[in-house]
């Protein structure tokens, strides 16, 4: 395999420390090396930024809800259609681009590794084919949990035991790679067009609460020893006040320890908190609850969040918190879609148009870069929008430009037709940080890799991790003469290399490289009862047989990267 | 010895039914018994080893004769003729699995075809609908499990999905469902007294054509409000009636089907019908889902959607894809004469477009993928028969509510014979080569 | 002067067509099957027609010859039925009104008494009317 090196660029690796030196960066068959032979090629990345190849920890890209969106919105397709060009298969689409777009789109903003935020397991032979089709980027996905019959009984009945079993059991035949939990019980409730809409809220027959579920997913992620940890995307999203169940559910990881050989430091990951952090009780007197609870997850050292910041664009929301998305169109009537899924989840799918001259959607903008602005950790604290719902990825380099220069944010704040209510109802105005070029390699590759479990092999450029490299055309040397140029910057890379193979050459795609899948496989002791639990279900309620259930066959997953979990003893 | 071969997927019709015995002998090549299938899904199996199977291209001669070809000259034919064709059609897909239709659709790419599939005279008309006002739907496990108010709206799964109301709508004992076809209350609506109807604890009987008026009856008897004393042949007190069944359910699921995509109000049936879905919604849980007839005519609008980012009546011709029903719409492009080649797989355009538009297809240039005989073959200049997906090969494909199950071969196809990918493939490698595309 | 009636064509799916297709289209089992119209008693009365009889179907598009018979999910007078096929597809409204649609249900037939005339083959229905000429 070929050597590469990157020679006088300026270096951020959180991983290492380094923060801003300039040094060479060497590949070598695929890894990072300490040397390479003269043969080696150079790439000179004098007056640049290095940094290790992004890692996204929460977009929705593959699957069952996505394509939905995607055939009910032709109109996405209007003015971002691009041709077949080269190497690159044609594509389109603003808010849910085509799979071939989505890999494109995100190596050449220098991406290495993304995560399917949700994957409803009965759709998980979807999930994989949309992945298989996204080019270049590494990726997994996270089956849901928090609504699932299996998990549900089992937790009534307080066994982690056997809902640690069944998890891994899922994990293993959908080829899914954390425990994620969305709208916990509030999904299965929406099976009969009900919710639950605070912790403490039982589940219409199941009797259980959103805490119970909650916190027994918890312990049953570490009881398994999980890469990553619970993700959760929690009750009562997007409604003003949701504050408080915000708190109230990440205070059920209060005294819990992380329990992995992996290097994971939390045991609950908070998703896109800028649509939890609303306080007021309507849409006027609507205010921000960022401080409350980035002032929470700043003393709770055993949680980590991403922020889904609001881009103030025209978009698509898609969740499987149904019953959201339900009221969602109720507000905005826009087209709604809505898919409940067999003991499993749900999803539902809106369009929604962030307005600047709205003043919520202001107010929904402030709070998402007040967040990243008041998290004192940014090892903790990840850069997303949720992809589509806050806004398309595509435009993570004009968030960066947003938390990096007070001046972009001012002028933006100045262009708001309510811009006195963004002052009033939130403290950005107050908010003079700039997020350095070393702290957005924390919130966009250290952070996130080691959250993940992946801390050992990309988000860093040390010896023995992947060789993701991504250069930026930045200097840190100069001033930003104009904030527009961050934006530009990390639009485009000069170069980026994924897995030692050169993928991007000044913003094209010259390469595929070999992406891959990556999965969890955990081993347990064996469990007749859960198994015998799954063969009743499917033979009594499922609408498919237990046989034809896992995703199975080279043409799903062509090149797997399991990651072992031994989770026997 | 023989084998048994349990959890079959039927390749039939949309509902997909994944719980078929196949019993084939030892060697592996001959199919003797199939259980569990409707009798149209054993047909599938059993005539797929008819003695006077067709198992190699052949070529039109200028005296109307065939002449036998290989698969590679087959395949040069096919290269050279989507190579030369200004606006080829590349239509079907429905009748084969999603790893074919991908390759299909590198072929499209490269070739700059039009593409499209069975949708086009089947349920494109509520894609349309679809992308107006949404969908609320879910999986066939849910209706199994929670649905107990169950309507058929112009469509006859007696006769379509046979297994359909075994298996998924109307007899299955689920997990809130345990008394079976006593929990729940059939409405059929359908202008004839179908083998459905018969079934029906209300049938009502609109008059053809009307179904616009009188979903729009329903959603305003609904609400209460004033009607006249008949509505599209159904007296308003029929009306209101049927409304209070549909209301006073607590999950509530409308199977829809040709009667509303293929008369008159077209697209504008289906919109309505979802506009009644999303009322009903305020009262109680309700979702809507379209009876998909060919097995993986979802694949299809899956696999197109998320590669080109529309599901149907795909426009490749300009390098990047388009979409316009109507326009980019098989049967109006043929029935314009803008096509110049045609190129069949996985479908029968010959026996099911309207005879002006197949009158198109036997104008031009033409090959036509298919195991069986067909009209589409009849017309065609080459006919390259493959393997029966499903039977022969595996593959994957999609429900009528977008499930993803996987096909499995449970017996050999027969000595020589490639599968629809398999001939794909070398299609767009000799296709890359003329093109001098990487 | 052959009397003659005008019903409501629709065109849909039967399980005899769907095992006829499964069986081949090559077989008279499809001719049996589909090239068939099904109508109420009412109006093989009002036409003068014995049922299993061969009658010619004319619309605004084109013609057929099909074996009419009784109604098997009637009552449904004035409307007559011919399972989805060539047969259907030689009188069916190929107006798509620009949705891409044709107008499979809902064609205004006149349907007249053909006992001479013979019902067509599938594939040779749709060779003859293309004009393919077959070796």
């Amino acid at each position: 395999m070929s050597e590469y090196i990157i020679k006088n660029g300026h270096v951020f690796d959180p991983v290492q420390g380094i923060k801003g030196d300039k040094k060479d960066i060497c590949i070598k068959d695929g890894k990072i090396v300490d040397n390479v032979g003269s043969g080696a090629k150079t790439i000179d990345a004098a007056g640049k930024t290095v940094m290790a190849g992004a890692v996204e920890i929460h977009s929705h890209i593959a699957g069952p809800k996505v394509n939905l969106g995607r055939i009910y919105r032709p109109e996405d397709k209007l003015f971002s259609c691009t041709p077949t060009k080269g190497m690159e298969r044609m594509g389109g689409g603003a808010s849910i681009p085509t799979t071939f777009k989505t890999g494109y789109e995100y190596a050449k903003m220098g991406f290495a590794v993304a995560m399917e935020a949700a994957m409803p397991p009965l759709f998980s032979r979807h999930v994989h084919e949309e992945i298989r089709d996204t080019p270049i980027i590494d990726e997994g996905a996270f089956p849901v949990f928090g609504n699932n019959w299996f998990v549900l009984e089992y937790l009534k009945n307080q066994e982690i035991e056997n809902t640690a079993a069944y998890c891994a059991w899922l994990l293993r035949v959908t080829k899914g790679y954390a425990i994620k939990v969305v709208n916990p019980g509030g999904t299965e409730a929406w099976g009969w067009g009900l919710n639950c809409l605070t912790v403490n809220d039982p589940v219409p027959y199941f009797d259980i609460t959103p805490a119970e579920i909650v916190k027994g997913l918890i312990e049953a992620n570490e009881y398994l020893g999980l890469p990553h940890s619970m993700h959760i995307h929690p009750n009562n999203l997007g409604n003003p006040g949701c504050y408080e169940t915000t708190l109230d559910t990440m205070k059920l990881a209060q005294g819990i320890k992380p329990n992995n050989k992996f290097g994971r430091e939390q045991v609950l990951h908070l998703t896109h908190s800028q649509f939890h952090a609303y306080k007021g009780t309507n849409w006027g007197d609507f205010e921000s609850g960022a401080k409350e609870i980035t002032d929470y997850v700043n003393k709770n050292k055993n949680i980590t969040i991403d922020t889904g910041n609001v881009t103030l664009d025209e978009t698509t929301t898609m969740t499987a918190d149904g019953p959201f998305e339900h009221h969602l169109t109720g507000l905005n009537h826009l087209k709604w879609a809505n898919c409940d899924v067999e003991l499993e989840t749900a999803a539902g799918v809106v369009p929604y148009i962030y307005s600047p001259s709205i003043s919520v959607c202001a107010i929904q903008w402030a709070i998402g870069l007040e967040i990243a602005l008041m998290m004192k950790d940014p090892m903790r604290c990840y850069i997303t929008t949720d992809h589509p719902n806050a806004g398309p990825f595509t435009r993570y380099p004009r968030v960066y430009k947003w938390l990096m220069s007070e001046k972009a944010r001012k002028q933006q704040i100045e262009s708001f037709k309510h811009k006195d209510k963004v002052l009033s109802q939130t403290a950005l105005g107050t908010l003079d940080r700039e997020i350095s070029l070393y702290e957005l390699a924390q919130m966009t590759r250290a952070g996130p890799a080691k959250s993940l479990g992946l801390a050992a092999q990309c988000g860093g450029l040390k010896t023995g991790m992947d060789a993701d490299v991504a250069i930026y055309n930045i200097n840190p040397d100069k001033p930003v003469a104009n904030p527009d140029d961050i934006e530009k910057a990390f639009s485009r890379c000069a170069a980026f290399f994924k897995s030692g193979v050169q993928v991007v050459s000044n913003g094209e795609i010259v390469n595929n490289g070999h992406k891959r899948t990556l999965w969890v496989n955990v081993k347990t002791k064996e469990n007749p009862q859960v198994m015998r639990d799954i063969n009743e279900k499917f033979v009594k309620y499922y609408s498919m047989t237990q046989a034809n259930y896992e995703a199975l066959g080279h043409h799903f997953v062509p090149n797997p990267y399991a990651i072992e979990v031994d989770a026997t003893q | 010895m023989t084998k048994t071969f349990t959890d079959v997927i039927c390749p039939f019709c949309g509902t997909l039914c994944d719980d078929i015995e196949v019993v084939v002998s030892d060697d592996g090549k001959k199919l003797l018994e199939v259980a569990n299938a409707c009798v149209i899904g054993t047909e599938k199996f059993l005539h797929s080893q008819a003695s006077d199977r067709v198992t190699r291209p052949r070529l039109r001669q200028a005296d109307g004769s065939w002449k036998e070809i290989s698969y590679d000259e087959a395949a040069e034919y096919t290269a050279n003729l989507l190579a030369k064709a200004k606006k080829p059609l590349m239509y079907g897909w429905s009748s084969t699995n999603c790893e074919a239709q991908s390759v299909g659709n590198e072929i499209a790419e490269i070739s700059k075809a039009c593409c499209d599939n069975t949708a086009a005279v089947c349920h494109g008309t509520t894609l349309i609908a679809v992308q107006d006002i949404g969908l609320p739907t879910c999986t066939l496990g849910e209706v199994k499990n929670r649905a107990d108010r169950v309507i058929f709206w112009g469509c006859n799964p007696a006769h379509a999905h046979p297994r359909h109301m075994s298996r998924y709508s109307i007899f299955p004992r689920g997990f809130f469902t345990g008394k079976g076809q006593m929990s729940r209350k059939l409405v059929v609506v359908d202008p004839r007294c179908t083998d459905t109807a018969k079934m029906a604890d209300v049938h009502l009987q609109v008059e053809q054509g009307r179904d616009y008026e009188l979903l729009n009856a329903l959603r305003i008897a609904l609400k209460g409000e004033w009607l006249p004393d008949s509505v599209a042949g159904i007296p308003s007190e029929k009306i209101r009636e049927a409304a209070d069944v549909l209301k006073s359910g607590r999950f509530g699921i409308i199977f829809f089907g040709m009667g509303v995509t293929q008369s008159l109000s077209k697209n504008h049936n289906i919109d309505e019908a979802i506009a009644l879905t999303k009322d009903l919604n305020e009262y109680t849980k309700y979702s809507i889902m379209p009876m998909r007839g060919h097995y993986n005519v979802t694949g299809s609008g899956e696999v197109f959607a998320w590669q080109f980012g529309f599901p149907y009546s795909v426009d490749l011709t300009r390098g990047f894809a388009r979409y316009n029903p109507g326009d980019s719409s098989s049967v109006d492009l043929l029935m314009r004469g803008e096509v110049d080649a045609m190129f069949t797989i996985g479908s029968d355009p010959g026996a099911h477009f309207p005879i002006s538009a197949v009158k198109a297809i036997a104008k031009v240039d033409s090959v036509c993928i298919d195991p069986h005989l067909t009209p589409t073959s009849g017309v065609s200049k080459l006919h390259v028969p493959v393997a029966f997906n499903g039977v022969e090969t595996g593959g994957n494909c999609y429900r009528m509510d977008n499930v993803p199950i996987d096909c499995r071969k449970v017996v050999e196809p027969p000595e020589g014979m490639l599968t629809d990918e398999q001939f794909l493939l070398k299609v767009r490698d000799r296709l890359k080569q003329l093109k001098g595309v990487a | 002067m052959a009397k003659s009636i005008t019903v409501n064509l629709i065109s849909g799916r039967t399980i005899q067509q769907g095992v006829a297709i499964e069986s081949g289209k090559e077989k008279p089992s499809y001719r049996t099957a589909c090239g068939i119209i099904e109508m109420d008693k009412a109006d093989l009365k009002a036409l003068g027609a014995w049922k299993n009889t061969n009658v010619k179907v004319t619309s605004a598009y084109g013609s057929v010859v099909v074996k009419a018979i009784e109604a098997t999910q009637g009552p449904h007078p004035g409307v007559a039925f011919i399972p989805m096929g060539p047969w259907a597809n030689l009188v069916v409204s190929d107006n798509t009104y620009s949705t891409g649609m044709p107008t499979f249900k809902g064609t205004p037939v006149t349907i007249e008494v053909a006992v001479n005339e013979p019902v067509l083959l599938g594939i040779e229905l749709v060779q003859k009317q293309c004009g393919v000429i077959v070796g």
